[in-house]
């Protein structure tokens, strides 16, 4: 366990030297530092977690140095693993070491190959660092390292003048959210007077009452700073135009890892939603309303990576939903297979996407499933997840869980249980019209080339955990296996269920399979059987359509609310007010200096005069003063 | 032994002053300006001399002693910018010396 702070460290140094040496490394050395780093960090996680869980301890602590103390503020550069901190450095370690293994391969022939991977090295170090972090300044400090890091990776291709745009629209968007939750930080400091997060745990429930205005008020700040970075409503817009970066970097940033960073600080403050009812209950709003606009959004899209983006936007949205509703490890469980056949999906997409010469438009591929039959195969298993498809694949027992617990959950009701089952459904249809147009049907766009070895390993391990990975947690009616939250339960407190509903489960489960089916049916009637009937819906609809492809219009009414006004207040302010005081300034110095320049003559007898008069004038108001 | 009033030193001392500085004025050769700074630094001289007798203090002479040191630098400097100028401007008028106007 004393290797804990080489996790973290490792992809540091690996970025460092790639940053500092990276112009006189070939590709190949820049490869095998930049995923050599991340694939030692991956087996050191495995023999920490194993010498943790065998060791029996609650949580280990490494405090690497003092990093400052100012008055009573002590705040230590201090790694923090427990068991909820485990399944996310084990996520973050080897689906980043997939993807980074994948990254060479897909950027092979890219300019800034090195620059690439030692922004995703910086990434993962970051991230690490935000879950591995002992208190919240340092948790801070990796929250705001992957955001710039997102930052960095959107606009990776800069030369592109809307992929800048994209890449400063995450980073102001989130920003948003990231003064909120600097706010609740500062709230946290004020009243409680610690930033350590185990402190803050176990202090909280001793000086506020359960739903006190400041327990709330917190609940909601750091809610703010959750939605920002995991593009939840209201702050969900920039997602989609994230994908403007490299297919690797939406697999790893904001699929995989940093969009669920949100998720990870709700389920690790949860001693304070616990206080706060009604900033949970607007936690699980939230992830509600924004799992449904989201898959709504997905129906529409033509780019294959904005469907993708849209259904993570969906899928955080379950995780919220599932936070919202105390089911802390069922949101934790499917923030883990999610990572798994979301990073799956959008690698395959990449690879799609790179094959067509960089075509992002589904409706131009087609027929690709002879072409790439393990692009195709893997796909085919990331999107039965995604969608829920019953028994074999993962995501049916994480999304599963979450549907029970949103309906039979002690702070779950109805209008939940009927938002996750409606958007399980569009899920399943969004998903297979996606599989469908792209795979089958007649070939559209020709394929240069298929995708190499690099890219194809990664994509089978996460698609045999896409499959596989839901076995370790199975619901009641069917073999009743608890690995994952047994190993969650000394961190997260167990989920309660309502009276009387023990017996319902069977019937949501059911519930659940029938619509996810009826969904891939649709979708398969749609866009195989009877495409015109696609085209019939789409023109009777087209308002409709048009709103939703647009992702419900957030974009525009952002840009009628806050930046109009700010580019007209902007405009009518161009000479800045305050500036008025220093112009003038500048004005006066200027005025005099022209006048005084007059003197200047250059005729000695004038200066001779000058000082004369001068003098005589001082010797009488010296006499003067005196008498 | 008529002792000269301490009035009428000062007053001395006071036209000379105005003299020099007259010509200071009114003269456009730069060598005679410098004539005129000289008698007007011997008018100041004189007052001293003239205080210093009043209130019986060696303070005076010492003054004018400085004074006439001070003077002989002045000249050196001044004489050797005179030799610029006029290696320069082939002419003594001080108003063709007039290059840096502001």
């Amino acid at each position: 366990m004393n290797l804990l702070w080489l996790i973290p460290a490792l992809p540091f140094f690996g970025g460092l030297l790639l940053v500092i040496f990276g112009s006189r490394f070939t590709k190949g050395i820049s490869g095998a530092i930049g995923a050599g780093s991340v694939g030692l960090a991956a087996l050191i996680t495995l023999i920490v977690g194993y010498d943790f869980l065998s060791s029996g301890q609650d949580f280990y602590r490494h405090v690497a140095w003092n990093w400052f103390s100012v008055g009573d503020l002590s705040t230590s550069f201090a790694f923090y693993l427990d068991r909820l901190s485990l399944v996310f450095i084990f996520v973050i370690t080897f689906v980043g070491f997939l993807i980074h293994i994948y990254s060479i391969g897909f950027m092979a022939h890219d300019e800034g190959f090195t620059r690439f991977f030692a922004y995703l090295n910086l990434f993962v170090c970051s991230m690490l660092i935000l879950v591995l972090s002992d208190n919240l300044i340092l948790l801070y400090l990796g929250w705001e390292g992957v955001g710039l890091c997102s930052y960095l990776l959107i606009g990776f291709w800069y030369e592109e003048e809307k992929n800048g745009y994209a890449a400063r629209k995450a980073f102001i968007t989130t920003r948003v959210g990231d003064t909120a939750m600097a706010a609740g930080l500062f709230i946290l400091f004020w009243t409680l007077g610690t930033l350590n997060i185990q402190e803050i745990l176990t202090k909280a429930p001793e000086v506020w009452a359960a739903g006190s205005a400041m327990v709330v008020l917190v609940g909601f700040l750091l809610l703010g700073g959750a939605v920002g970075k995991s593009a939840q409503l209201p702050l969900q817009t920039w997602l989609p135009d994230a994908m403007a970066g490299p297919s690797p970097v939406s697999a790893l940033i904001h699929a995989a890892t940093m969009v669920t960073a949100g998720v990870y600080l709700i389920a690790r403050m949860h001693v304070i939603y616990e206080l706060a009812p009604l900033a949970q209950l607007w936690v699980g709003i939230i992830g509600a309303v924004t799992l449904l606009i989201a898959g709504c959004s997905a129906l529409t899209q033509f780019d294959l990576k904005r469907v993708l983006a849209y259904s993570t936007i969906s899928q955080i949205g379950y995780m919220f939903l599932a936070l919202g509703v105390g089911a802390w490890s069922a949101a934790i469980f499917h923030f883990m297979i999610h990572a798994f056949f979301k990073a799956l999906l959008f690698l395959a997409a990449g690879a799609v996407i790179e094959a067509l010469h960089h075509e992002h438009d589904m409706f131009k591929m087609g027929g690709l499933r002879k072409k790439m039959p393990a692009v195709f195969w893997t796909f085919l298993i990331g999107a039965g997840s995604l969608a829920a498809l019953p028994f074999i694949t993962a995501g049916f027992y994480s999304k599963d869980q979450i549907l029970w617990y949103a309906f039979a959950g002690e702070k779950g009701n109805v209008w939940f249980f009927l938002a996750a089952i409606v958007g399980a459904f569009v899920t399943a249809i969004y998903t297979f019209r996606m599989v469908f147009v792209t795979f089958f049907g007649t070939e559209k766009t020709h394929i240069s080339h298929p995708p190499g070895k690099l890219m194809t390993w990664p994509l089978l391990i996460l698609a045999v955990l896409s499959l596989f990975g839901g076995f370790i947690e199975l619901p009641h009616t069917l073999g009743h296996v608890t690995v994952f939250s047994d190993l969650l339960s000394p961190v997260l407190p167990e989920t309660l269920l309502r009276e009387g509903t023990e017996s319902s489960e069977w019937g949501v489960q059911i519930a659940a399979m029938i619509l996810g089916l009826f969904g891939v049916y649709l979708a398969y009637l749609f866009f195989i059987r009877k495409p015109q009937m696609t085209d019939e819906l789409q023109s009777a609809t087209r308002e409709l359509h048009q709103f939703w492809y647009r992702g419900w219009d957030f974009d525009a009414l952002y840009n009628v609310l806050f930046v109009r006004p700010f580019v007209f207040i902007s405009t009518i302010n161009k000479n800045d007010v305050i500036d008025k005081f220093y112009t003038m300034l500048v004005d006066l110095s200027t005025f005099f200096n022209k006048l005084f320049a007059q003197t200047q003559s250059g005729i000695l007898r004038w200066y001779v005069m000058g000082i004369v008069g001068g003098a005589i004038l001082i010797i009488t108001i010296t006499l003067i003063t005196k008498t | 032994m008529n002792i000269i009033p301490f009035e009428s030193g000062l007053m001395l001392a006071g036209i000379l002053f105005m003299l020099g500085l007259i010509s200071v004025l009114i003269r456009r050769n730069i060598i005679f300006m410098l004539i005129s700074v000289e008698v007007m630094l011997n008018a100041a001289g004189l007052a001293f001399i003239v205080a210093g007798s009043r209130w019986a203090q060696p303070d005076g002479q010492v003054m004018f002693i400085f004074i006439l040191t001070m003077a002989a630098a002045e000249v050196s400097v001044g004489l050797a910018l005179i030799l610029q100028i006029y290696h320069q401007l082939k002419t003594l008028d001080t108003d063709a010396a007039n290059k840096m106007k502001g």
